[in-house]
């Protein structure tokens, strides 16, 4: 429900900046898929792009970018510790419904100075106005202010995998960008949303998609594949591995 | 050099890894310990998921002790006997701890749980350890000869029960019910703390049954191979978290590592040997106390919920 609306308020901002858009966006990214291999240790991307203009419309203003790359979806538990008896102990909890287990917002200048406040809020842009819903008792909701929901953010912040940069994308020249994104190691296996906003004088002139996945690949998904499809024979090959290389020590070692 | 492990799914440092299997391996064979208490809050430290540490952990434990108690057998400080009645007592033991843990999970009090019977097992444990070899020490810099072990002087209620066994190796004669009864207590613990229950076991066998401390190191290694191979096989079978990438590195610096520690451990005398391990135990307890009493850095922390709603 919550996308659908945000689309429809995408597709209106669209639709009413339609008949005056004399642009359009046109993005892509070096690489659509990262593979991770036994050397993974994170990577970048780049995500380039133009503003095509229209050259019989008149133009608009200095253009801004902002770009929101969005991880797989997991469900996260913030927990609270607090003293009982002289010791700390987990006491509160709050689960998060499918929180972005990445969440990059990659932008030109600051969001606040690109567009307003509604705007921001109304299509989801930057940390603060994505959705994080918990559950609340029986029921999911939005709680702002919430401790737990800024505790959620920081401890992802301090990860690398929640971001914000508002001098993330680079204009080469007037109408030609390029943005850095930054995948830390710990980044999930799974498919990435790449949403690449046009603004000009805080309007929303043109949006376009993007998306890559991470994989693993060759020796990295075989074992995963054979730890998770065949446990049994996956834990006797391993336990018989570790019985193996003990004996081979014993016996290169042997001394007397 | 970074690695990437797959079932982690974190990058780590090869030779980091490697080192610690190596440190820990080495302090293994010289105590007789598999040594999971000290390598798996390493792991975690280094950001490995916990649930994938414990599991991985426990093959290369099975892997340094199985090393080890080959190099005891050779020497023929090993005793078959007492290891294979240890084992009946601990097969029940694991099944009656595994119970527990599933009713503590449905608690939602596990970790508070295994936290303080780190402490409190590692804290008695420790202090209990190096109080009995600083008074063994001590002994024998006065120049008193060291306490002569006598024949049954094991603690004397043990000889009223029946199902006396002969235990020729250890060269003690003593009632199948309280070896029984520390396999299962082995057993149960391990399986509630992840642990192969060695820092526990080596002192029950010295000071309740009087087994002499070499062989106690030999025959402890049989007891927490064959248990920690069984682990592994039930971590991999049930929850899929065994590194097979991870435990191999830990495999490679641990068995080396257990060959020196297991020659070293031979040079040093007992009582010292039980003081160093004691004060080991005992600043390992010491740490995951001062973690439930201190206030944390953050006093928040996030977590992956498995099957959410």
């Amino acid at each position: 429900m919550r996308y659908a609306l945000a689309s429809m308020l995408v597709l209106a901002g669209v639709a009413a900046a339609g008949p005056a858009a004399a642009e359009s966006l046109v993005a892509s990214l070096t690489n659509h898929q990262v593979m991770v291999t036994s050397n993974y240790t994170g990577t970048e991307l780049v995500l380039f792009g133009s503003v095509e203009q229209d050259a019989t419309v008149a133009q608009h203003g200095p253009y801004d970018i902002v770009a929101t790359i969005t991880g797989p979806r997991q469900s996260l538990r913030t927990r609270r510790k607090q003293r009982v008896l002289g010791i700390w102990v987990n006491t509160a909890a709050r689960t998060f419904i499918d929180p972005p287990s990445y969440l990059a917002v990659l932008a030109n200048r600051p969001l606040d100075a690109i567009t307003g406040a509604d705007n921001r809020r109304r299509m989801q842009l930057g940390i603060t106005n994505t959705p994080l819903p918990e559950i609340i008792h029986d029921d999911i909701g939005e709680v702002s202010n919430d401790p737990f929901r800024a505790a959620l953010v920081r401890l992802m912040e301090e990860r690398g995998l929640y971001s914000e940069a508002s001098n993330a994308v680079t204009f080469l020249t007037p109408t030609l960008f390029r943005a850095a994104i930054t995948l830390p190691a710990q980044v999930p296996i799974g498919d990435y949303d790449v949403d690449v906003k046009l603004f000009a004088d805080g309007n929303l002139i043109a949006h376009t998609n993007s998306a890559f996945e991470i994989v693993k690949v060759g020796f990295e998904q075989f074992v995963v594949n054979a730890a998770r499809d065949h446990g049994l024979l996956y834990g006797f090959a391993t336990a018989m591995m570790a019985l193996l290389t003990g004996w081979i020590a014993s016996v290169a070692f042997r001394r007397d | 050099v970074q690695i990437y492990l797959p079932i982690a799914d974190i990058p780590v440092n090869v030779f980091l890894v490697l080192a610690m299997g190596l440190a820990v391996g080495f302090l293994s064979g010289m105590f007789g310990i598999g040594g999971g208490f000290l390598m798996t809050p390493l792991l975690i430290f280094i950001g490995v998921p916990p649930a994938v540490a414990v599991a991985s952990v426990t093959t290369h434990v099975a892997a340094s002790s199985f090393s080890g108690a080959i190099s005891y057998w050779r020497r023929k400080v090993l005793d078959g006997t007492l290891a294979l009645t240890l084992l009946a007592g601990g097969i029940l033991g694991t099944a009656g701890g595994v119970a527990l843990f599933t009713w503590l999970r449905t608690l939602g009090q596990l970790d508070l749980v295994i936290g303080l019977s780190y402490v409190t097992f590692l804290s008695v444990v420790g202090v209990l350890m190096v109080a009995e070899s600083v008074r063994a020490i001590n002994r024998s810099w006065r120049g008193k000869p060291a306490e002569l072990r006598r024949p049954g002087s094991h603690v004397w209620w043990f000889h009223g029960l029946p199902l006396k066994l002969r235990f020729k190796r250890s060269k003690i004669y003593v009632s199948a019910i309280p070896v029984l009864a520390i396999g299962f207590i082995i057993g149960f613990i391990g399986a509630i703390m992840g642990i192969g229950g060695g820092f526990l076991l080596v002192p029950m066998l010295i000071y309740l049954l009087r087994v002499p401390t070499a062989t106690v190191i030999g025959t402890s290694m049989v007891l927490i191979f064959v248990t920690m191979t069984a682990a592994t096989v039930l971590h991999a079978a049930t929850n899929h978290l065994v590194d097979a990438v991870l435990a191999l590195i830990l495999i490679v610096g641990g068995v080396i590592g257990a060959q020196f520690g297991a020659h070293a451990g031979q040079r040093i005398r007992g009582e010292w040997l039980r003081l160093l391990l004691g004060l080991l135990v005992l600043s390992v307890g010491l740490r995951f106390a001062f973690e439930l009493v201190l206030q944390p850095d953050d006093l928040y922390s996030i977590r992956l919920v498995e099957g959410a709603l």
